[in-house]
Order: structure tokens, then sequence, then C-alpha cells
């Protein structure tokens, strides 16, 4: 008896619309588990960088040898601009320059000065790697300096010896020069960027997507649809009536959401450096833009939604049916927290921006770095893409599809009644 | 004037051909219905009238107006009530009326409407509940009041009987009849052969996605030598 209670749960249950989420969610980890994976590979990889020894002094010796030892360097001159040409062109971290007084000043007692001046390609988690590598080397060269200190005298000033050198740093930027930070520390302030809006962004979506395609099942499951559609009501009307209606629903949840997540964020935050020192605040015309992206991609989202929800037979296949806008949400969400849209590679790239979603979850970052190109492009093609798949649904909502599903199925059925009758 | 023309009219699905080449007339006030049995294509054919489905060939004209050119046009005039329909569930009765009523007219107009449409459902207090905790039957009745509440030229009903008792059923086909009174044109559907003899003035007979026989209920019984139709009706398709 029991047995065959579990064996028609099972044959309930275990279909192809429950299976699918499943595989959805396993692809995308496996996905993002393939990037972070290459992680390890670019922290065993020399760090590409350029030296500038302007010194030449013992001190100095020691940090190049270091540094030659364990980079790969491209470039290793007296001229800086040369230099730092030179690292920009062959995808270098850093050009480090050694002044002239660097061994005179240490033997004066005092840490000697290393200028670094850091490329940085993208604020994503991943894109501040090799960066962190080299601080790694320039913490390794201090430690040859200092162990120099103690061989020479060893009765050298303890705080000299644990502090050999400092740096003075400038970080290049997407066309930004901002002095005084790192990459790692630049990456770390951008971080609730990176975080915070793509999750946001994605449940935002999600969220009010379940409500458009659910309500296109449950027009067919009580069995609305019909009279709707022979009510003097255009048919693109009704599309973006359901539309906007979802979007609204869609809001109100992401905010309820919004707001626990960003306390939960917060408790995270340790930077308080001010954006705005370093010229990476948005001013007012930002902001606008960030919320037309937004609200662009919601609409486009939504439009996708609704012919997705065309297939949707009742309630609970208009659940499954949200999976693949859950997939390319959730897997834009991820590149983007990871990785900046200039630093991955061309394929994901095309990809990514085709996912119309995709841009309010890169709008912020690429404002404070003004690449205004990338976002005001994002919001021309989410709207071209709402217009389209609007033009789609209608074009369903004109057809038989709605009412008769997939006709293939149900005419097979009915060649057998008719046989069956005569 | 004729409220609908129906000329050579062929609707597939897919592959399955389910109306076959019919042609047929309603004229303006009269109140017509279709009869035949399960799967004759009755609800297609109103469907394809209601504007829901594309025609495959043949051609048809709801007051002068041709589908699927004036579609819009149309569904201004008509009223469809589909065979098996349910109405949004999170609102009441009376919320579901005005929901349907603004489409139609506002302000004073639409009031009106919905002043018909509640003493066509005639569910008293019920009406102000949500349309979930109703009857199948409770759920029809208000569903035949938002189809004739509109004044419509033309209303299109898909067996708008089924699943009311006894009382309810006599109760809606008098409706039926002084909407006709009032000047409204009737297609409608039916398994009941009672309904059909004394509610409509013609008849059409379908059989497996054609016409075979039509006319008044008498003349149909006089045709098959027939005591009522529905003796007429098992003799037609035998
Ligand atoms: N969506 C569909 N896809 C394929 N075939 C369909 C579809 N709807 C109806 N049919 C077929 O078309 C034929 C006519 O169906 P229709 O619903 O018009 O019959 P009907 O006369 O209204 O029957 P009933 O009295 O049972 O309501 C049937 O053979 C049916 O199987
Ligand atoms: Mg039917």
């Amino acid at each position: 008896m029991i047995g065959n209670i579990v064996k028609k749960e099972f044959k309930e249950l275990f279909t192809i619309s429950t299976l699918l989420p499943i595989v959805f969610v396993a692809l995308v980890f496996g996905f993002v588990g393939q990037m972070i994976g290459s992680v390890g590979e670019s922290m065993q990889e020399k760090p590409v960088i350029g030296v500038v020894d302007m010194d030449g002094g013992d001190f100095s010796d020691t940090a190049m040898s270091v540094l030659i030892e364990r980079a790969e360097v491209i470039y290793n001159g007296s001229d800086a601009e040369e230099g730092l040409r030179k690292v920009r062109e062959d995808n270098g971290v850093a050009l480090l320059v050694i002044p002239e007084n660097f061994s005179q000043k240490i033997y004066a007692n005092q840490p000697g000065e290393i200028e670094i001046y850091w490329i940085m390609r993208g604020a994503g988690m991943m894109d501040s790697i090799s960066s962190g590598v080299v601080e790694w080397l320039i913490q390794a060269a201090n430690q040859e300096i200092s162990r120099k200190l103690i061989q020479q005298d060893s009765s050298v000033d303890p705080a000299l010896v644990l502090n050999p050198t400092t740096r003075i740093e400038t970080t290049f930027f997407k066309g930004k020069e901002i002095q005084g930070l790192s990459p790692s520390v630049l990456g770390g302030m951008l971080g609730s960027q990176s975080t915070v809006i793509p999750v946001v962004v994605m449940m935002l979506i999600i969220l009010a997507g379940v409500s458009v395609i659910s309500s296109m099942g449950l027009e067919k499951e009580n069995k609305t649809l019909e009279t709707l559609l022979t009510l003097p009501v255009r048919r693109s009307h009704i599309v973006i009536g359901k539309i906007v209606g979802s979007a609204l629903v869609g809001m109100i949840m992401a905010i309820i959401y919004m707001l626990g997540f960003s306390r939960y964020m917060s408790s995270f935050q340790i930077s308080d450096v001010n954006l705005a020192d370093f010229g990476l605040a948005l001013g007012m015309q930002d902001y606008l833009l960030v919320g037309i992206s937004l609200f662009v991609a919601l609409l486009a989202g939504l439009s996708l939604c609704i012919v997705l929800g065309t297939f949707a037979k009742n309630y609970r296949s208009a659940q499954a049916l949200i999976f693949p806008i859950t997939a390319l949400a959730m897997i834009s969400a991820f590149i983007i927290m990871f990785k900046d849209f200039d630093t991955i590679p061309v394929v994901l790239r095309v990809f990514l921006f085709a996912i119309p979603f995709s841009h309010p979850m890169m709008a912020m970052r690429a404002l404070m770095l003004d690449n205004y190109s990338l976002v005001i492009g994002g919001i021309a093609y989410a709207a071209v893409f709402t217009a389209a798949m609007i033009a789609v649904a209608v074009r369903i909502f004109n057809s038989d599809r709605l009412l008769t599903g997939s006709v293939r199925k149900r005419a097979a059925l009915g060649k057998l009644v008719w046989g069956f009758r005569r | 004037m004729k409220a609908v023309e129906v000329r050579e009219l062929v609707k597939d699905y897919g592959s399955f051909r389910a109306i076959k080449g019919i042609s047929f007339d309603v004229k303006a006030g009269e109140i017509f219905g279709l009869i035949g049995p399960n799967g004759a294509g009755k609800t297609t054919v109103l469907r394809t009238i209601a504007t829901l489905l594309q025609i495959t060939s043949g051609s048809i004209t709801v007051f002068g107006y041709e589908l699927p050119k004036e579609a819009g046009a149309v569904r201004k005039i008509i009223s469809y009530l589909p065979e098996e329909a349910g109405a949004y569930r999170n609102l009441t009765g009376k919320e579901y009326l005005n929901f349907i009523a603004k489409f139609f007219g506002e302000g004073e107009k639409s009031q009106n409407m919905v002043r018909r449409g509640l003493e066509i459902a005639n569910l008293g207090e019920r009406i102000n509940d949500k349309v979930d905790t109703y009857s199948k039957g409770m759920t029809r009745r208000l569903l035949v009041g938002r189809a004739l509440m509109i004044d419509p030229r033309l209303a299109i009903l898909d067996e708008p009987t089924s699943g009311l008792d006894v009382i309810n059923a006599q109760e809606v086909r008098r409706i039926i009849n002084s909407s006709v009174e009032a000047g409204a044109t009737v297609l409608l559907s039916s398994h009941n052969m009672l309904e059909v003899e004394f509610l409509c003035h013609r008849i059409a007979l379908m059989d497996d996605g054609r016409i075979v026989a039509s006319g008044t209920a008498a003349e149909l019984k006089e045709e098959y030598d027939a005591r009522n139709i529905e003796e007429a009706f098992v003799k037609a398709i035998k």
C-alpha cells in the first residue's frame, strides 16, 4: 500500500520541471567554481611588473634581486614614463620605482620610499588577485632588506627593521589617477557595489518575474484568460498592464529584501574611506541613470517573462518557467561580483551585455569611473529588448497558442477521439 | 442586418481539421442555437466568432465588421461566455463586475452595468465575498451576469446553463430572453434539448465539424419526422 503511494508521489514530483531548477543551479555553481579554480592558477603565476631603479645602492639591489627573481619583469630601466607605458601595454600589474636616495635614507635610519604605480583593470573580487601577489612580493623584499640590516649592524633601530620601506601609491583605474590607494583597498571600497547591487537586482528580477509568469499561469488555471481576450482592450495594453503590475509587486518585495540584506552586508563593511575624496562619488545625474537602468532592465526582464509565461499551463508549470530567468540573473550577478566587465573574455562580455538585467548590476561601478557609454548603451539595449519582447508577446496573444497550447498534442488527441467515434 | 455571417469556415488545430467548411447566418434580434455531440466543433465555432481563434479559411463578419481585420471593433459589441470560465479569485463578485464594466464605460454608465450585473447574478450578500468561496453554480451566475450586463449587441454563450440547477437555469433563460427583447442578439450552444427547443428561434445541428441540419425547431422535427428535437438530433447524426 505504502509502496503504491510512494510510487505515485515519485512520479508526480520527479518531473522535468522539478529537476530543471536543480540542474540549472548546479550548472551555475559549477561555472563559478571553475572561475574560482582559475584564481589558484593566477596566484601561482608570476606577476608582470616593470621596475625602475634610480638608486643603485645596496638596499635597492637587494629589493631588485627579490623582484627580478619572483616576478616577470618586462621593463628594467631608468625612465618611469617609458616603464609605465610598457607595463600598460603588456598587461602588467604595476611599475615599481625606487628613487635615488633609497639606500641613503635607510642608512640614515629612515624607511626608504618605494613608488608604486598600479594599473588596475577591474574592481571585481578576482581582479585584484595579481596586485595582491605584488604586495606580497614587496613584503618579501622588505624581509630581505631587514635581514641585511641586521647582518650589517645588530644594534639597528627595531622600528626600521620592522618597516624598512614605505610606499607611495598611485592607482590608474580606467582613466582615473587615484592617489594613495592600492587596488585591493580600492576593490574593497567598491566591494559593496560589487556584491549588494548585483544580488538586489537579481532578486528584483526574479521576484517580479515570478509574479508576472504566475499571473499568466493563474489566468489559465482560473480560466479567466478567455474572457480577458474578448474584452475591448488592446493586446499590447494587456501585456503592458501585466508587466507594470508585476514590476510594482516586484519592487515592493525587493525593497523589503534589500532592507534586510543591506543590514547584513553593512556588518562586513570596514572601510570608512570617503569615495568623494577620490573623485569616485556619484552625482544626482548618475543616480538618475542607475535608476533608469534598473527600471528599463526590470521591464526587459518582465517582458521576457511574459513571453515565457505564455507557455504556462497552470500555476505550477509557471513556477518552473521562471528558471531560465533565475539562471540568467544568477550567472550575471556572479560574473559581475567576481570580475569587471572589462576584464572578462570577449565572448563572456557579449553574453553579459546581451542579458538585459546585467546592466543595472554594473551601472554604479561604471558611473564611478565615468564609463557613461556602457551605461547608456545598456539602457538603450534593454529598451530595444523590451520593445521586441512586447512585440513578440502581442503576436502570441493574437495567435491561437495562448488558448490552444501545444496544438500538436491536442490535435493528435482530437484525431484519436474522432477515430474512436467513427 | 445580419448579426453574424459565417461563410465556408474552416478551422485547423495543427494538422487536425476541427471545422470542415460551414456557413450560417444569425439574424439580428434572434436567439440562434448550436447543438451537436461532444467534439462536434461548437466551442471552436463560438471561439472563432468571439475573436479568440484565427480563421484557417473562409470568412466571418459580425454586424458588418470583418474578422480578423476588425477584431477590435467586434470586441466592443460582443460579449463571450466561455463554456468553462472562472473569475479572478482574489476579487469579490462585485469587484469583478466593476473590473469588467470599466472596459465598457465610465462613471454612471459603468455603474448602471454593475447594477444590472448584480441583479442577474442574484447572489445576495455573497456578492461581497471572494470568488474563491463560490460554488460552481454561483460562479456561473456571476459570469452570466458579467456577460449580459454590458448590453452587448451580440452575446455568444457557450453552454450558458451548464452546472446550474433547474431553478437557476430557468432564471438564466428568462434573462437571456429579456436581453433579446431589449434588442440583443444571442448565439449559444447547448446540450439541453428542451432549452434549445424553447429558447432558440433557429437551430443548427453540428456533427464532426459540419452543419448537418438547420432551421426552426418545428422545421427540424418535420424534416426528421421526430416528436422532439432530441429525437431529430439522434436521427440526424446516425
Ligand atoms: N486546443 C485544441 N487543440 C487541438 N484540438 C482541439 C483543441 N480544442 C478542440 N480541439 C478538437 O476540436 C474538435 C472540436 O472541439 P470543440 O471543443 O469545438 O467541440 P464541442 O462541440 O464544443 O464539444 P463539447 O460538446 O464537448 O463542448 C474536437 O475534436 C477537439 O478534440
Ligand atoms: Mg464545447
